[in-house]
This record gives structure tokens, sequence and C-alpha cells, in this order.
């Protein structure tokens, strides 16, 4: 797949997207190309391409390899990049957020989740892939980041093009 | 406004077990239509679920999440006959709250 095309692409398009969005917080749903935001929704992490500004975005250091965080139902193999099922457990204590990050996709973060006190520090859900890739489970625990990779092979990309 | 999503939320041990499906079209905006032209995102990008009052999960997303997102947690707590609330807001400001009682 041709990198630089994609990101022109995704550049070009966003530009506009932004000058829309700036004036239309307040429009009502179904208008065209409306890019509202919803509350809290942390922009900035969820435009970055690389580990590195996902952290920064995120507010976090350098994250620790860790052997607690497990994956499940998480294929080896995944048919179709669109729907690539991904369940993540993280053993470590104090858990406060679990996030997929999906390395070869156009923007990093796919997903991110706030584990409240008393909700089981396990998420499971559906994302799509561009290419085969490492997906990373980046857990937050008591103010602290901790990551584990799993490697994904995607035999037909969910990204279209 | 979207269709209404299917939350099942059953009590294993002492837990909550929560299970929805949320319909969506998720478009990532990187996608082009058939004259070449970008198809604009369209994708939650928030969700949080309530339970007695009491938020047990909240989530942001990217595009990256499947179209019709699936997603299950679980909770400490809960008892049949309980309400648990799912409300997401996606990027056109759309929203869709739904409630499940607990079986």
């Amino acid at each position: 797949m041709d990198r630089a095309r994609r990101n022109t692409l995704k550049h070009g398009g966003g530009a506009t997207l932004l000058a829309i969005a700036a004036a239309a917080g307040w429009l009502r749903p179904g208008a065209a190309l409306a890019q509202a935001q919803a509350a809290g929704w942390n922009k900035a992490a969820f435009d970055t391409q690389n580990m590195a500004d996902t952290m920064k975005a995120l507010g976090g250091g350098e994250p620790a390899q860790s052997k607690d965080i497990v994956f499940f139902q998480t294929p080896d193999i995944a048919e179709n990049g669109a729907v690539v099922p991904v369940g993540i457990t993280s053993n470590i204590p104090k858990t406060e957020s679990i996030a997929i990050l999906i390395e070869k996709n156009p923007n990093m973060v796919a997903a991110v989740f706030d584990i409240p006190p008393g909700t089981d520090p396990t998420v499971s859900t559906r994302v799509k892939m561009g290419q085969s890739s490492n997906i990373l489970a980046l857990v937050k625990a008591d103010g602290k980041y901790y990551v584990a990779a799993k490697d994904v092979k995607v035999t037909l990309g969910g990204c279209g093009g | 406004m979207a269709d209404p999503m299917k939350i099942r939320a059953n009590v294993v041990g002492d837990s909550t077990e929560v299970k929805v499906l949320m319909s969506h079209e998720m478009e990532t905006g990187q996608r082009k239509d058939a004259q070449g032209k970008v198809i604009p995102a369209w994708f939650i990008q928030s969700v949080t679920a309530t339970w007695n009052g009491k938020t047990v999960l909240a989530a942001q997303w990217g595009p990256a999440v499947s179209k019709n997102p699936f997603l299950s947690f679980k909770f400490k707590g809960g008892a049949k006959g309980d309400k648990v609330q799912i409300a997401w807001v996606d990027n056109r400001g759309d929203k869709r709250t739904d409630e499940v009682i607990i079986a």
C-alpha cells in the first residue's frame, strides 16, 4: 500500500473537515460534513501516527513491556481486516484504562476504554486493520503505562481504498 | 436517528457481563466513492455505560473501530432487574441511548 499517497489523502480531506468543524459544533446531525466533537474526545490522541506522539497525547511516558496484559479472542490471522476481534485483559492491579492501538493503521489509536473501579479490566471489541500489523494493548495502571503487542496477519485489508 | 442498539446484560457470579451491538456506519474518512471524492468520516466518538447512575465504562473511539461496533465488558455488582444504560455520541453530534434490564 502506498503510504505517502494515503497520508496525502488523509491530510487533504482532514483540512476541509477541520475548517468546517470549527463552525459546526452546533449543527444538527445529518448536516453534510458536520464534524462535531463529542465531549471529552481526545482528538490529539486519535490523530497520532507513531508511538511517541501517542504517548505524548495521552500524557504518559515510555510504556513498560508487560506480560500481565493478555489478548483473548484475537486471531493470529484475520481473514477480513474490516472486522478483527480484539479482547484485552489486564492483570495489572489498579488498571485505569485500556487502549487498543494498531501499529500500521493511518492513525494508531483505535479505542481508549476508561475502567472505573469496580469494572473488570477486560474489554473486547472489533477493529479495522489496514494491513498486517502489531496490535498494541496500552494499559494505564496506577498512573503508569504498560504495553503488550500481538502480531496479527490480515489477508484482506479493512481501511478501504 | 440511528437504529437501536442490541444490548444483553447477564449476571455471571458476582459480576454483570454486558454485550452491546451498535448500529453505526463507522466511516473512516479514508475511503473514496465512485467519483473519487473522499467519503467524510462518520464514527462513534464516545460510549458511556451506566448502572444505577454510576459510570461503569467510558470509552473513546476512533474510526478504526469496526462498522456496527461490538463491545463487551464486565462490572462487579448488578442484580437481576437492574437497568444498564449505554449511550454513544458520534462525530456529527448524533446520539443514542438505550437501556436493558439485567437478566
